[in-house]
């Protein structure tokens, strides 16, 4: 039984559509972040139902799962803070906000809240190098980007997403 | 008949001049889609193609090849054709195309709609990187909109002509933007470059004919087609014609995207739209095309060079996608190559040797040199994997990787100084 299937059914039909019918996988990626949209991350289940979907083995979609930042294979945060500390932003004081906010949360780069609500993450451009410091939140519901962040702004969010999950 | 409305020199940026545009409404009254329409019911391909090729359009992307060029190479004798459009945006420095997507998003659309019709294709793919989520579930919806106003479907305006957009989401990974791995990333297949030639126009999408351009370079299209190819020689040089949305950051007071004619000097727009550089530090170097750049001394000659094609080189730097990074007398250039090559490292795609390898062996180099763990010797090492690197890379983005490595020693050696 493929439960992927089962669960996105009208979802995965119109992914499809998208792509010529001899060209299904085309659809590898959106079918990762479908699989992705329950828990920010992707099982080896899933990753063999969207294999069987699209007729590719296992190991393909796991391929293409290692291969891009935005598809992860492990639980992190529920919200993941990805905050670019790339050239542009670093010359508008991005590394220095990453340090004060790890600080400030008491989390290390890379590592995650005790409660499992938030990761920090550095990570390369964004395609936001007049708005820095800034970062992306990455969740169940999609990408959101932030943006002229201050360590307060930050910390607002996240007490914001405290209160949200209970 | 309605006309588009451009205000002084902003064909792209239009928003800031016209309340409101992003409102499909106040786009279609001041004469949106009328261009589109008036293209698909009375003009034939071949017409809008040497339309714009007599425009002088030059991709946005970073190349500079002349659009309708590129458009006449796809191959009449092999169907169907694709238009994929590279919203891929990832070069650090970048970020002009998701203003235009997001604000101006109507011409966006009808200048892809126009450009697919010139090069007789029925599908057009948006690839939009990862991080551009929320902007393309918006475009979703936006092209619904066009399907329910019969701008988008089958057999459109009782023409044979049928048109369709889809969009489809990269997932963070900088080499998608090199247009044959994003062709691989579409397929579903690793996003890695193919070996070229067979170029797009022979063999693309799906082994069709295809035409990869950036999402600036469209959104020019529908305004050159109502206004003519003389209106838009207008603005601009002989040989880079038109303008150019210019995404500035660094250390300026004032970072943004500005649009201003190509052939404005790199003075004008750090000074006059940036609002000079922070605290009133001296200017040290300029990156013109982002992190693929070589630096630019920020001299006199420099600052007075016109941002154009064909001045840039002078200067022994690209205009590429005008991403115009800044950087002033605090920056250390040890510094600075550390950040691009922990940057291409991170993003090499592990295709061909001399990158992979290469950009490894560049990432321990300059982290030993940045943290003086490292004497005269290194830095020589570093000059030589760079150099060693270049002619030899697959693609572009290992070619671009050593640029600032090789400029910044050879221009800054003062900073290279045990």
């Amino acid at each position: 039984m493929n439960q992927l299937h089962e669960k996105y059914a009208k979802e995965i039909a119109e992914i499809l559509a998208k792509y010529p019918a001899d060209r299904k996988r085309s659809a590898v990626m959106p079918l990762i972040y479908l699989a992705q949209r329950d828990g920010n991350y992707i099982t080896k289940q899933e990753m063999s139902e969207i294999g069987e979907i699209l007729e590719i083995t296992t190991t393909e979609v796991a391929s293409i799962v290692g291969f891009y930042t935005l598809y992860h294979d492990k639980p992190g945060g529920k919200y993941r803070i990805q905050v670019c500390t790339d050239m542009p932003c670093a010359l508008r004081g991005a590394e220095e906000f990453l340090v004060n906010l790890c600080e400030n949360v008491g989390v290390k780069v890379g590592e995650t809240s005790e409660d499992g609500l938030f990761s920090i993450e550095a990570v390369m451009c964004l395609a936001a190098c007049d708005k820095a410091p800034m970062f992306q939140v990455q969740s169940d519901d999609g990408i959101e980007y932030h943006e002229n962040q201050t360590v307060e702004d930050t910390r607002a969010l996240i007490d914001g997403w405290k209160k949200k999950e209970g | 008949m309605a006309e588009h409305k451009v205000t002084g020199h902003r064909i792209l940026l239009r928003h800031r001049d016209i309340p409101e545009i992003g409102k499909f409404e106040v786009y279609t009254a001041q004469g949106g889609f009328d261009t589109f329409k008036k293209v698909v019911t009375t003009m034939q391909p071949a017409d809008v193609k040497k339309l714009v090729l007599d425009s002088g359009l030059r991709g946005r992307g970073g190349a500079g090849f002349p659009t309708g060029r590129k458009w006449m190479f796809v191959d009449d004798n092999n169907w169907p054709h694709y238009l994929v459009v590279n919203a891929d945006e990832s070069e650090p420095g970048t970020f002009k195309d998701r203003e235009i997507m997001e604000r101006n998003p109507w011409q966006f659309l009808e200048g892809i709609m126009c450009s697919a019709f010139a090069i007789g294709a029925n599908e057009i793919y948006i690839y939009l990187r990862g991080e551009f989520w929320q902007l393309a579930h918006e475009l979703d919806r936006q092209i619904g909109r066009l399907r329910k106003e019969k701008l988008l479907g089958e057999k459109l305006f009782g023409s044979d002509y049928s048109l369709n957009i889809f969009t489809h989401l990269g997932a963070g990974a900088y080499i998608c933007g090199e247009e044959t791995a994003l062709l691989n990333s579409l397929e579903g297949v690793l996003g890695q470059p193919r070996l070229r030639p067979p170029f797009p126009p022979a063999v693309g999408l799906y082994d069709k004919p295809t035409v990869v351009n950036n999402v600036e370079t469209l959104a020019n299209v529908a305004l050159i087609l109502e206004k003519g190819a003389d209106w838009y020689r207008s603005f601009g040089t002989t040989e880079s014609a038109g303008t150019k949305v210019f995404s500035l950051s660094g250390r300026v007071n004032k970072p943004g995207n500005y649009e201003l004619p190509l052939g404005a000097t790199y003075r004008e727009l750090i000074y006059e739209y940036g609002g000079g550089i922070i605290d009133n530090k001296k200017i040290k170097g300029i990156m013109s095309a982002g992190a693929s750049s070589a630096v630019i001394i920020a001299n006199d000659e420099a600052l007075d060079t016109p941002m154009a094609y064909e001045s840039v080189p002078k200067l022994g730097a690209d205009l590429g996608s005008a991403s115009v990074i800044i950087l002033d007398e605090t920056v250390d250039m040890r510094w600075l190559i550390n950040k691009t090559i922990h940057f291409f490292n991170h993003e090499s795609c592990g295709k061909c040797t001399p990158c992979r390898e290469g950009n490894y062996w560049m990432r321990h180099l300059t982290e030993r040199i940045w943290h003086g763990q490292s004497d005269q010797s290194d830095v020589i090492l570093l000059d030589n994997v760079a150099k060693n690197m270049q002619g030899k890379c697959l693609c572009a983005l290992g070619e671009f990787s050593t640029m600032a490595v090789v400029s910044s020693i050879e221009r800054f050696p003062e900073d290279f100084k045990a």
